[in-house]
């Protein structure tokens, strides 16, 4: 242990340490989660592969610019409580961001040892360290400002409300989030399987945002329990910060859709992950496809077809219509499928969904395309061959191709701005839309994006509603960061 | 909150419960309804809201027992909280003076036509209810029907109650004496389906409010879908009343049936273990 307490700044490049994981035939028939996470020696020995450069460009890929080197650097030393309070000055949700964001093409990315094809698991280690925290019971909360009489509401309790509400919570505001469903999380808890990011994980961020005094509101539809407008007039709130997300499902518009056994990838997810149908004696159901075919080729997309191993299908297809090259999925999700035994049907269009006289799907026709001149997206855009008809036999079609915001709050809301795509309208560095005392971010602004773009938004609407309402110069006095011990801590 | 704050059986299987809900009791308006979930073990169910007193603060559901859901709310008493409760939701009933206006209840779709019916006549309608049932014990809110409406007519599949046989029936020949200006049809879909017709193909314009499956009942699952004049529509944001001439009723009948295999093998598993542990 004493040779590796020192980043070892002139080691010859060792390889990057892969987490410890469930081997694929025996993970595609359970729900725990894939990778088991660095032993304290694997984190100490990929942390010492940090060579700590003096201008880390890892850092300028992160979108709320974690102190990647230093919190490496604590790993390094073994101070791993040290590292989670480092990671938690600037993002509030590390344990997730450690498992869900596209580490590869941020951070890691830009590291300099990816050039030589082997960049630092900064991903692991914060997953790592946040983990740590969790387990040891080491997490201490950040002091906080005193209350300034302001009230802020924050709706939706995905990861753009949670980062408003962990911000604001600390500058002294008194915040409430507004949930619809009944369980806070957003994406988190409802999307994302339990595989991926266990529950447990996102209960106990949202926990520790309780314990520093975030107010909860579950089963709250803002425009329908309360509009924007009645939250600000008639609930006294200064500010309204909408991170409502990106929840309706988008469809192919194809004969058959309506089929039984055509499910939305977010109905089929939520059915599993939120409501427990995978759960042995959950009151639930879900359509268990021997065979199941899922539309598309996001992260969302590789959820959905691994989820429907892990409900019994035999066989778990993905549809794509472009190659595996302008997949949109991390390549790490992919690889996982691709293990678990996931067939890809790749430059593969569905036209029409097959259904028996009952109405239950019982197979899907689809043409084969091929990669004609790049599109508006820069991507190669896929064209028909024409006469290349298949059909897929399958009972569960799950449509994975992408969600749009949900309406009700940009309908119920006259002066804020909506774009064609259904996405309001807010500065991109401020999250400020043009209604006065109305902020927004997230997937609702930008369409369905990624967990950490959702969190950098958060930030940066944070800071203007506390520039709005405390004025430029408070800005210039941030609360203190020394940490307050919890009562129940545990010695590591 | 969500407390259940009155509760009364209606008839063997339908159960009027009103829950304290003063943000939902003040906020909705008819039309609208309500997810409940029972207990942290259920699923959630979507219930139009059949009535609610905003300066008491209690919203009223009138459910049938037919699943598990139902069965375990049922097993709820006064007192006692459900796990959550929320809304209003979907999109209220366009409401206007239409003049001469025909609302018929199928079933415990009498519950939702309630608040429907009594909002037209406050804005002034003349309005002609149906209510029908399987029997007179199985009907509902015939006196409150009463209180505002110009006529009421009641039909009984067996005969208990008025007419004998089926709404349908009724409206065929009210249809012949009446002028309707506009229709308003809730029940059971083969219930709406047949009604709507009559009415459609007198040129009058006529809206049912759907019930289909439904997960969040805020736009987020997409299980709700059904097809209106050739386009998808999502019951819980786009209804849940639509346009009863452009209903596809063959898919939303199919889709009413999704779980039937799974509800029925739950069912007999249930009863199975009822019997092995009496």
């Amino acid at each position: 242990m004493t040779e590796s307490t020192e980043p070892k700044k002139k080691s010859k490049l060792r390889p990057r340490n892969d987490m410890p994981e469930q081997a694929p035939e025996v993970r595609r028939a359970n729900f725990a989660e894939v990778p088991f996470g660095y032993t304290e020696a694997l984190a100490i020995d990929e942390a010492t592969r940090c060579i700590q450069c003096k201008n880390p460009l890892c850092v300028a890929g992160c979108p709320v610019q974690i102190a990647i080197p230093e919190f490496i650097a604590l790993i390094a030393r073994g101070d791993f409580g040290a590292a989670a309070r480092k990671l938690k000055e600037t993002n509030s949700l590390p344990s997730i961001c450690g498992r869900v964001c596209p580490q590869e093409d941020q951070c890691e990315k830009l590291c300099i040892l990816a050039k030589k094809g082997m960049p630092v698991a900064i991903g692991n280690l914060e997953r790592f360290a946040a983990d740590w925290e969790r387990d040891h019971d080491a997490a201490q909360l950040p002091a906080k400002k005193p209350l300034n009489g302001k009230r802020v509401a924050i709706v939706g309790s995905g990861p753009a409300g949670l980062t408003v509400a962990g911000e604001l919570v600390k500058w002294g505001f008194d915040v409430t989030v507004f949930e619809a469903l009944h369980q806070p999380g957003g994406v988190l808890v409802y999307g994302i399987p339990e595989f991926r990011l266990p529950k447990t994980i996102v209960q106990s961020e949202i926990d520790y945002l309780l314990r520093l005094g975030v107010k909860l509101e579950k089963n709250f539809v803002v425009g329908r329990t309360a509009t924007i407008d009645e939250l600000l007039s008639e609930e006294g709130f200064d500010a309204v910060f909408v991170g409502s997300g990106a929840g309706l499902p988008t469809f192919m518009g194809i004969p058959g859709e309506n089929a039984i056994g055509v499910y939305s990838a977010n109905e089929y997810l939520t059915r599993s992950n939120l409501m427990k149908a995978y759960q042995k004696d959950s009151t639930t159901p879900v359509l268990r496809g021997e065979r199941v075919v899922t539309v598309g080729g996001g992260n969302v997309a590789m959820d959905s077809a691994r989820t429907a191993l892990r409900l019994g299908a035999n066989e778990s297809v993905i549809v794509y219509r472009r190659s595996m090259t302008e997949m949109p999925a991390r390549s790490a999700e992919i690889h996982h499928a691709q293990e678990e035994g996931i067939r890809f049907e790749l430059l593969c269009n569905p036209t029409a969904i097959l259904a028996d006289d009952n109405g239950f799907v019982c197979g899907i026709r689809c043409v084969r395309m091929e990669l004609g001149e790049p599109d508006a997206s820069g991507r190669r855009r896929p064209v028909v061959v024409p006469g290349s008809d298949f059909d897929i036999q399958c009972n569960v079609v799950i449509i994975a191709i992408g969600n749009r915001p949900n309406p009700l709050i940009q309908d119920t809301t006259p002066d804020i701005k909506v774009s064609k795509w259904g996405t309001i309208i807010a500065g991109e560095q401020d999250g400020r839309t043009p209604k006065p005392g109305v902020y927004a971010g997230g997937d609702v602004v930008t369409g369905a994006a990624t967990v950490i773009l959702a969190m950098g938004a958060g930030k940066a609407a944070a800071r203007s509603i506390i520039e709005d309402l405390l004025g430029k110069e408070a800005l210039d006095d941030p609360p203190p960061r020394d940490a307050v011990e919890l009562e129940h801590r545990d010695e590591p | 909150m969500s407390q259940i704050v009155f509760k009364e059986s209606l008839s063997s299987s339908i159960l009027r419960m009103r829950i304290d809900a003063p943000r939902i009791a003040k906020k909705r308006k008819a039309g609208q309804f309500i997810m409940v979930r029972p207990t942290a073990q259920d699923e959630r169910l979507p219930l139009t809201i059949a009535h609610a007193d905003a300066n008491a603060g209690w919203v009223e559901i009138i459910f049938q027992i037919v699943g598990q859901g139902t069965t375990s709310l049922a097993t709820l008493n006064v007192g006692d909280k459900v796990a959550d409760f929320v809304g209003p939701l979907g999109r209220p009933t366009h409401i206007e003076q239409f003049g001469r206006v025909l609302c018929v209840g199928g079933g415990v779709g009498t519950a939702p036509l309630h608040p429907i019916a009594r909002a037209l006549a406050e804005a002034g309608n003349e309005v002609t209810t149906v209510i029908g049932a399987r029997s007179g014990d199985l009907l509902m809110l015939e006196a409150e029907m009463r209180s505002f409406s110009h006529a009421v007519h009641i039909a009984t599949d067996d005969g208990s109650v008025g007419h004998h046989g089926f709404v349908t029936e009724v409206v065929k020949q009210l249809l012949e004496t009446v002028a309707f200006d506009f229709a308003v049809v809730i029940g059971p879909a083969m219930m709406m389906r047949f009604t709507s017709e009559l009415i459609v193909a007198k040129g009058i314009r006529t809206v049912a409010s759907l019930n289909p499956i439904m997960v969040d009942g805020t736009g987020m699952c997409g299980g709700c879908r059904v097809t209106v004049h050739g386009k998808t529509q999502f019951a819980c944001v786009d209804g849940p009343e639509f346009d009863a001439s452009g209903i596809d009723w063959t898919e939303l009948t199919k889709r009413l049936g999704s779980y039937r295999a799974f509800e029925e093998k739950r069912r007999d598993e249930h009863q199975c273990k009822l019997k092995v542990t009496p």
